[in-house]
């Protein structure tokens, strides 16, 4: 397989830098890594399983448990009513119930638990219930919802600019209505729990969550206690990918009321087909753009409605769709623009966090905007993406007033239009078009300019507690968690740094909400910026001390002490680190600190739209090349190639990883990943037999990554990084518009094609709409 | 024949024995809630995902090698193992804990992000490394199929794939390569101690598990119990248990049935034994008919054809499945077997409704009869589906026809997600019957396709879908008749 020589920035330290393994790689290829359902079980651990509402929407008449009661192995049954505390795991809005009291509002809602002495037992008498409904009109789909008004949250608009004049005045115009689909996180690992009660009240409990904090909120609120009785312990995830930022919580809540009630350890492990259909994705998108441009391609004003499916309860949605309006420029200057967001409440499950959150889907209306004028105009799309990116003053300005200070867009696109050889690929691909009927290439560059922070300000802030042991080692705790994304390793390179010892010293150890309390999620690709920072904080503090403790033993000045290669120099001396530690401990020197960070720079009114909701942007661009059966609509990548910007990386083969990563599972999404409803409001695509993530063979055959040399964060971040892990996904956009440039037919408007690009959505667009 | 009342297997070395059983409980539960190996995943528990994948090692069917074959721990029932050496991915690093090579490799290269798949993945690069020599990038794709990875997009598994051939072979056995695997002996010699010609009945004391040891003994069991499952590869009937939650009493195992693992080919037919799995008979059928490589390439996994059958893929009657359609359109036949003796069937009279065989109580498919068609004979097969690997069809065309001075005659067409049942399409074949294969007959064909099919939209395609690219498929056949086949999506850009 050809692949790039990676790009190997020069290493910024001993360790920060290095392309280290996993911190967890020996444990993950042994069989010895322990995820939560691996833990050692307690004595008279009960086993939990869920009865789901069978109906969309209605009322609950009667529940009869008594055949679930007596089914073999069955300890307990609970519904809402023995709920000791708030029957609530809704994050931001309190309006999801742990069990439905009264109204289900999904197929798949949770209407009972039931605890038992093995999973089967407990899964087969859960199915054994009778629950009488009274069937309500249930809301399935954003179209619906937007005429009957059925929203979450109040619609939001944004404006800038006099989008009406600019579109009555631009001398070419455009509307159309497109959809992208969701898609489910498919973690391998699905979402599990287990509550431990622990004397005089306290509750241990581990959770597969990215949001340690919040289930330590939402367990404590749903068993009557406070956060002091809580205690939430994370090591690892087997991936979550923003499916288990909030919606870990349903399931450590219920483990919890069952544990709370019964005194006895329990735990809930959702089967793949139950996870799916009860825990929410990515929200689809139904997109409504009218545009005007010019002759060259220029956006003179546009106009958008981004309807989401936020599903039952408000859950994430109102950050996501706060985001997608955030990204609809993507790299592109909107000089007159109006979103409208509408936030459409369905029944169907609440839909969540999803790398990206609401970036993609609103990079996927303008790059679709894009597309169709370079169509409607008869000129190559990267002409015209390049003609409305972002440049000099007064068109560095972005629709909610941040300033795009570091526009890496043109020149990205500049050197991997280059290095890609994307001319004379597309001349290329034109004459195989032009005499290959059915087997049609087609090829197309898109990039990403994704924002980096929490759009709500006050959850950009982080903890961490560093401990060093009398031997010289030392112990890494903060409140980032681990889902595979590599950020434990990356945290420990820079502490290693900080007291200039070996990787190896340093014990990465669980987020625990024991240890640093009041924890963000790990999201918004903002884990090691900013854990990376508490961390620094907190060696720091431990360095400064043993360096004034020496500086004072030895009677020199602070600045010749010096840590590096396992030793502490003090002037022309050396001592190990361990001496050194040693001697700051026999003084009585504390040799444990906390850090904290909260991120600078940052702020936004939420009722305007405006401020500098980012602290600053990450930049990628991809080329992707496709071939299209146009007999059967099926497709496949053929090349791709990549470029993109971590900043000066604080481990490249992590980072790598997440772009190569991120990428794939961003064409999955445009491509095989569709989710299916029928009418009675059922997911049909529920296990990875009938819903598609890509296999080994989707990966190009030809797949080139690099990463962007030389590209110091022009924030000073840790070591001058960037965020990896969300950006990359919407790279995978480059995919789905290289399948629309091989079902176009040079010289006509771009076919009405909507996301997924299934074979079948691929064929219909190539008919023209209609098969 | 005397009986035998327990099931005997080896792991990490030891013989383990097990009396009392629960027929269906799972190799997954058995190493992760009784032997505390949690090593291995679940990440599906219906065989699609892979992160439950183990290696089964059992002699050949010669008995003078091994064969080393993935797994789906989650749906593969634990009796099923009598006789067999199981290795998980705690098995393969060292006593003193030094990684095996492909654990080395998959570290070295960056393989694994969350983790969660990872012993899955090394699992089947460990089949992959004890049964390829030199694997290329399509080898690699093939033996991956049946592990999903959600976090890196696969291409440092690949690599990792390429890089474990470069690392340590200690000398013994499981760390040795293809290349360099002598027959282990011993371990050859342990596992055939292992093996008899009992019959094996084992229960929990409720219910039953029966391995017949032949033929005589399945017929006379399954005339004791007719209500009994029948079981082969149980990549089905697992998830009938996982899924649905079903109770299965008595579970009658064909696996231990040494008549039906035979491949018998004379000049007029291939006859496959109701237990020869879809990786033992895929390359017989590919050397009778090399056109359906991709065919069989796109169908379900390795870990998945280590345990699925022939017989079982049709016997289960899905209208989906993969190999009835070519075979219907070949005129295989079944040959059926009971206490009452035998009796044979052709395969388009065994389907008669959704989920409705003409299979009695009793009986049990004993063989699968593929006729070898005279030379000058087109037999083709399209699958389509949402994803090119280890997906189920949304449609499936079996072609076979002779072409004679450029007219074809005897077209047989079948077809698969196009009706409750894989059915022929007579008035399409008609249309094409007799005629040179020219657009005027295809056109023909394709307009007949309406009037012979009636699809139905779900998940995997919509009705409207299913029949424009069943008409399509017309098209594409002639074009490769007429040997210019446009280039093979599924294997454009691939290097072989």
């Amino acid at each position: 397989m050809p692949m790039d020589a990676r790009t190997r920035p020069a290493p910024q330290g001993p360790a920060v830098g290095q392309p280290l393994p996993h911190d967890s790689a020996h444990l993950h290829v042994s069989g010895r890594a322990a995820y939560t359902d691996d833990l050692p079980e307690p004595r008279d651990l009960l086993h939990v399983a869920v009865g789901m509402s069978g109906e969309a929407h209605a009322r609950i008449d009667a529940i009869d448990l008594d055949t679930v009661r007596r089914a073999e192995g069955v300890v307990a049954v609970f519904t809402a009513d023995d709920i000791p505390g708030s029957n609530n795991c809704g994050p931001v809005v309190p309006d999801d119930p742990i069990l439905a009291a009264g109204t289900v509002h999904y197929v798949g809602q949770a209407v009972f638990a039931v605890a038992a002495v093995t999973v089967d037992a407990a899964r087969r008498a859960a199915r054994a219930a009778r629950i009488d409904y009274t069937p309500l009109e249930p809301v399935l789909d954003p179209e619906t919802a937007v005429e009957q008004g059925s929203f979450v949250l109040p619609s939001e608009t944004l404006t800038r600019g006099d989008p009406a004049a600019a579109l009555a005045s631009a001398p070419h115009r455009l509307q159309r209505r497109v959809r992208c689909g969701g898609q489910d996180q498919f973690y391998l690992e699905g979402q599990v729990a287990m509550a431990i009660p622990e004397e005089d009240g306290g509750l241990l409990v581990y959770s597969s969550t990215q949001h340690p904090d919040e289930v330590q909120a939402l367990v404590a609120a749903a068993t009557g206690r406070d956060a002091k009785d809580v205690v939430v312990v994370c090591r690892r995830m087997g991936g979550a990918f923003g499916g288990k930022e909030s919606q870990a919580a349903l399931i450590a809540c219920i483990a919890a009321v069952v544990a709370a009630r019964t005194k006895r350890a329990a735990k809930l492990r959702l089967d793949r087909d139950d996870d799916m259909v009860m825990t929410g994705k990515r929200h689809d998108f139904v997109i409504d753009y009218d545009v005007g441009f010019d002759a060259d391609g220029v956006i003179r004003g546009i106009d958008f409605t981004l309807a989401s499916r936020c599903g039952m309860s408000a859950d994430l949605s109102g950050p996501v769709n706060d985001r997608a309006m955030f990204h609809v420029d993507n790299t592109f200057f909107l000089e007159n623009v109006h979103i409208l967001s509408h936030r459409c409440r369905t029944n169907t499950v609440s839909n969540t966090a999803f790398r990206g959150f609401g970036g993609p889907q609103g990079m996927f209306a303008i790059e679709y905007v894009i597309d169709d004028i370079a169509r409607a105009l008869g000129k190559d799309p990267l002409d015209v993406r390049r003609a409305n990116f972002y440049g000099e003053a007064p068109r560095n300005v972005t629709h909610y007033g941040q300033v795009v200070e570091d526009n890496m867009a043109p020149g990205l696109a500049a050197e991997l239009e280059a290095s890609s050889d994307y001319r004379a690929r597309r001349a290329a691909i034109a004459a195989h078009n032009a005499t290959e009927p059915l087997l049609r290439r087609g090829i197309a560059m898109t990039l990403v300019k994704f924002g980096i922070s929490f759009t709500s300000t006050l959850l950009n802030q982080a903890g961490a507690l560093v401990h060093v042991y009398k031997d010289g080692t030392i112990r890494l705790n903060h409140g980032g968690t681990e889902m595979g994304q590599g950020l434990y390793i990356k945290v420990a390179q820079v502490v290693a740094d900080e007291f200039g010892v070996s990787p190896e010293r340093v014990r990465i150890t669980a987020a625990d909400t024991s240890k640093v309390p009041n924890a963000s999620a790990t999201a918004a690709s903002s884990g090691s910026d900013m854990n990376g920072m508490a961390a620094r904080k907190a060696a720091r503090k431990i360095v400064g001390r043993i360096r004034a403790c020496l500086a004072a033993r030895y009677g020199i000045s602070e600045g010749r002490i010096s840590f590096a290669d396992n030793e502490v120099r003090v002037g022309d001396e050396a001592l190990s680190f361990e001496a050194a530690v040693r001697l700051a401990w026999a003084e009585r020197v504390s040799l444990s600190a906390t850090g904290f960070y909260r991120t600078p720079k940052i702020h936004y009114d939420r009722e305007t739209f405006s401020g500098r909701p980012f602290y600053y942007f990450a930049y990628g661009a991809a080329v992707s090349e496709v071939a299209v059966d146009t007999l059967t609509g099926e497709n496949r990548l053929v090349r791709v190639d990549i470029l993109h910007d971590c900043g000066d990386s604080l481990n490249p083969a992590i980072d790598l990883g997440q772009v190569e990563g991120g990428f794939v599972q961003g064409v999955g999404w445009v491509t095989s990943e569709e989710l299916c409803w029928d009418d009675q409001g059922r997911l049909t695509t529920h296990a990875p037999s009938t819903y598609k993530i890509p296999t080994c063979s989707d990966l190009a055959p030809d797949f080139r990554v690099t990463l962007l040399p030389n590209a110091a964060n022009a924030e000073e971040t840790i070591y001058r990084s960037k965020a990896v892990g969300e950006p990359p996904l919407m790279l995978g956009l480059s995919a789905f518009h290289a399948i629309r440039d091989a079902i176009a037919t040079p010289g006509q408007p771009a076919p009405p094609l909507d996301a997924p690009a299934t074979p079948e959505a691929v064929l219909r667009a190539f008919y023209g709409g209609a098969l | 024949m005397p009986i035998r009342d327990r099931v005997r297997f080896i792991l990490d070395g030891e013989v383990v024995e097990l009396t009392g059983l629960d027929p269906t409980r799972t190799v997954l539960q058995f190493l992760r809630e009784d032997r505390g190996l949690v090593g291995t995943k679940e990440g599906c528990a219906e065989g699609d995902c892979g992160a439950c994948t183990v290696v089964v090692v059992a002699p050949d069917a010669r008995g003078d090698a091994l064969t080393v074959r993935a797994v789906n721990a989650c749906i593969q029932f634990l009796a099923t193992l009598d006789g067999k050496e199981l290795i998980t991915v705690e098995s393969l690093a060292g006593p003193g804990g030094d990684l095996h090579p492909v654990q080395q490799a998959m570290l070295e290269e960056h393989g694994s992000q969350c983790g969660f798949c990872t012993p899955g993945f090394v699992m089947s690069l460990f089949a992959l490394f004890k049964n390829e020599a030199a694997p290329g990038r399509v080898d690699i794709d093939i033996a991956l199929q049946g592990n999903l990875c959600r976090c890196t997009g696969y291409r440092p598994i690949i690599a990792a794939a390429g890089r474990m051939y470069e690392l340590g072979d200690t000398g013994d056995w499981l760390t040795a390569p293809a290349a360099d695997s002598t027959v282990d002996r011993e371990r050859l010699a342990r596992l055939r101690a292992l093996s008899d010609d009992q019959d094996i009945v084992i229960g929990d004391g409720v219910r039953t598990f029966m391995a017949p040891a032949s033929s005589a003994s399945l017929a006379r069991l399954l005339a004791e119990h007719p209500g009994a499952t029948l079981l082969a590869g149980g990549t089905d009937v697992g998830l009938w248990v996982t899924k649905a939650h079903r109770t299965l009493d008595p579970v009658i195992y064909l696996g231990r049935v040494g008549e039906l693992s035979a491949i018998v080919a004379d000049d007029d037919a291939v006859e496959f034994g109701a237990g020869v799995t879809l990786t033992d008979a895929v390359p017989v059928l590919l050397e009778k008919f090399p056109a359906l490589e991709e065919l069989f390439l796109r169908w379900a996994s390795p870990p998945i054809r280590n345990a699925a059958t022939l017989a079982g893929n049709i016997a289960n009657g899905s209208p989906i499945g993969d190999s009835m359609p070519v075979l219907m359109a070949l005129g295989t036949e079944l040959v059926l077997r009971s206490a009452e003796g035998v009796r044979t069937l052709p395969l388009e009279d065994y389907y008669v409704d959704y989920g409705v065989t003409a299979r009695r109580d009793g009986e049990f498919i004993e063989r699968v009869r593929v006729p070898l068609p005279a030379d000058g004979t087109v037999v083709r097969s399209y699958k389509i589906s949402k994803r090119f690997d280890q997906d189920i069809s949304a449609l499936c065309l079996g072609a076979c026809l002779a072409l004679h001075d450029g007219v074809a005659r005897d077209v047989r067409l079948a077809w698969g997600g196009m009706a409750a049942t894989i059915r022929r399409a007579a008035r399409a074949e008609a249309a094409l019957e007799g005629r040179p294969l020219d657009d005027a007959a295809v056109d023909a064909a394709m307009r007949a396709l309406r009037e012979d099919l009636e699809p139905i939209s779900d998940l995997r395609a919509s009705g409207a879908y299913r029949l424009r690219v069943a008409q399509n498929l017309l098209k594409r056949l002639q074009l490769d008749v007429a040997g210019e086949p446009s280039d093979s999506l599924y294997a454009h850009g691939r290097a072989h």
